[in-house]
């Protein structure tokens, strides 16, 4: 597989929250508009290339029954890390992602992708496929936010375009299933047609 | 790589202390500029709510915590030449639609508010929150008005205070914060400024 | 009457998968049959109930007195997978008929968000040990609440006429919108 390829295919081909369907917590809770699903999205990125890095790194010194351990504490680090600049340096956006921060620990993808591929492929390789894979997922969440928050509140990265309030059942928790639910149909159709 | 009882534990011991030094410098980095946002954020809240004119003192030196309730309540006298000008209350309640919320209270020497600012909270987006907008109609109930002469419910239960449409659990808990933070002026041992 | 409040706001107003969106894998996962939907969650209510313990003991007995808790993320992660581990190796040893029923989702709950979650929660509301357990418990039956009514909503859907493009996961979070929307009228009982 190419170089291109592996940075790429994250994107669209195998975007982890269309296609895999991994880390929904975090695309449902955090999406409540598009910039909090970007700054999520961002996040989880950053923690998501270091760690990919982080283990190809040490893969060949790890002993097989402790991998699973190993790999969480070195993901939870860079979660706390992440975790500790964001209060310092964005308070605001902190308090506004709050409990899904120190959830990245437990984002599917992040441990998928480590036993998946940075566990078997050097570093160059798991670098770009956790820059891809945090891209898709931004991508993902992005996409979201601007939904609910078109429909929810009228408006476009804070910018309104309507008077008054939108349907706020999107900017509540069962607008968020649903408005995933259509995303994924419109999704599949649409790379049914490319196949 | 084979797995040995000697080279498990090794490997782990190893990454856990690898990384909880890494996390203990970094917090080392943050926590002056984490402190220093913390505090910031503080002030400014204390410019917003405390009434305008010559302030001499620095209110968060000679803050005085009241406890209400189980509740920390904190407050900032604002003085000048002439004695206190006025006060900002930082008051909690946690009966939130999601729980706890934080406001900071600010009352003029007549201990008529003079503008409130919601510190911290976790209440529904387009619902609740809508207690942080400026000019929202609770904030409008409560603005140059003294506690003292206000029905502190919302107007279905008979009350002075506009409700915000769809959140009346919010709108209850502002009321509550409010109304601590008048009590705990009144508590301090001066009995507010009279 | 402050514990009533708490188990009812946990089960039903903040439900944790349907209004917090924690757990949210395990409840699109496991949720095909009623009965292993059923299992889960009871597997995740012991989990968290012992994890509560443990987490409010390690925060304010190690954590907090060392001033040590930015090391908050990093500790409870590995005290929760350590703690599945444990339960499994014990429930084997002490009950097998119970390891047989729970067995095979007790490895799923190290990744489950809504344990961190949970724990992390705890902490932030700064609950007293009982309230604490009170409000794990509560949580996890919110949690296998939803999670077993989903799946009786989805065993159903298995016989009806879904358009193509419909099928699978995007009618199953369609009816997970419903089912929030459902949870939504219990706002306001606490």
């Amino acid at each position: 597989m190419g170089k291109l390829q592996t940075l790429t295919k994250g994107i669209i081909k195998e975007n982890p929250s269309f296609v895999l369907l991994l880390g929904m917590c975090p695309m449902l809770g955090t999406t409540s508009s598009a910039i909090n699903g970007l700054s999520m999205g961002i996040a989880t990125l950053f923690v998501l290339t270091l760690s990919n890095i982080a283990i190809s790194l040490i893969k060949d010194f790890i002993p097989a029954k402790v991998r699973i351990p190993s790999f969480i504490v070195v993901i939870a680090s860079f979660v706390t890390v992440v975790q500790l600049c964001m209060e310092a340096f964005v308070p605001e956006l902190y308090a506004t992602l709050g409990v899904f921060i120190p959830l990245i620990v437990v984002n599917c993808i992040i441990l998928g992708r480590a036993e998946a591929f940075a566990s078997k492929n050097n570093v160059v390789d798991s670098a770009l496929d956790g820059i891809g894979m945090g891209l898709g997922f931004t991508m993902a969440l992005v996409l979201l936010g601007t939904v609910r928050e078109a429909l929810g509140a009228g408006s476009f990265f804070g910018y309104k375009f309507i008077e008054g309030d939108g349907i706020l059942l999107f900017v509540l928790a069962p607008g968020a299933f649903i408005a995933l639910g259509y995303l994924l149909v419109i999704f599949n159709k649409l790379t049914a047609k490319f196949k | 790589m084979k797995s040995s009882l000697k080279n498990m534990v090794l490997t782990l011991l190893i990454i856990t202390l690898v990384s909880s030094t890494a996390v203990g410098l970094v917090y080392l980095i943050t926590e002056g500029p984490i402190a220093e946002a913390k505090g910031n954020k503080t002030t400014g809240a204390l410019s917003k709510v405390l009434p305008e004119g010559d302030i001499t003192n620095d209110p968060t030196a000679d803050k005085q915590i009241v406890s209400l309730d189980d509740m920390e309540i904190i407050v900032y006298p604002a003085r000048n030449a002439d004695g206190v000008v006025g006060y900002a209350v930082e008051s909690s309640t946690k009966k939130g639609f999601s729980g706890t919320f934080k406001l900071m209270v600010g009352f003029n020497s007549d201990m008529e508010i003079v503008n409130i600012e919601v510190l911290q909270h976790a209440e529904t987006p387009g619902l609740g929150s809508k207690m942080g907008d400026p000019d929202n109609v609770l904030l409008v109930s409560f603005k140059g008005k003294s506690p003292a002469n206000m029905k502190l419910s919302v107007k279905k239960d008979g009350g002075d205070v506009d409700a915000i449409t769809a959140s009346t659990i919010t709108s209850v808990a502002y009321i509550d914060a409010v109304k601590r933070a008048y009590d705990a002026v009144l508590s301090l041992n001066d009995g507010g400024l009279k | 009457m402050e514990y009533f409040a708490i188990i009812i706001g946990a089960i039903f107003v903040n439900n944790i998968v349907l209004a917090q969106f924690l757990g949210i894998c395990p409840f699109l996962g496991v949720s095909n049959k009623v009965e292993t939907s059923m299992g889960m969650g009871a597997a995740v209510t012991f989990v968290m109930a012992i994890s509560s313990v443990v987490v409010y003991l390690i925060q304010y007995h190690i954590l907090v007195p060392l001033e040590i808790q930015y090391m908050q993320t990093i500790v409870f992660i590995l005290v929760i997978a350590s703690l599945v581990q444990m339960v499994e190796i014990m429930l084997k040893k002490l009950s097998p008929a119970l390891y047989q029923a729970l067995g095979i989702f007790l490895p799923l709950i190290t990744t489950n968000c809504a344990v961190l979650g949970v724990a992390i929660i705890l902490v932030q509301k700064e609950y007293s040990l009982l309230e604490s357990v009170v409000f794990s418990v509560s949580s996890a039956v919110g949690f296998s609440l939803a999670l077993v009514l989903f799946a009786g909503l989805r065993e159903r859907l298995d016989f009806e006429d879904v358009p193509k493009a419909m099928k699978g996961v995007p009618i199953a979070l369609v009816t997970a919108g419903i089912l929030a929307m459902a949870f939504m009228g219990f706002s306001g009982l606490v």
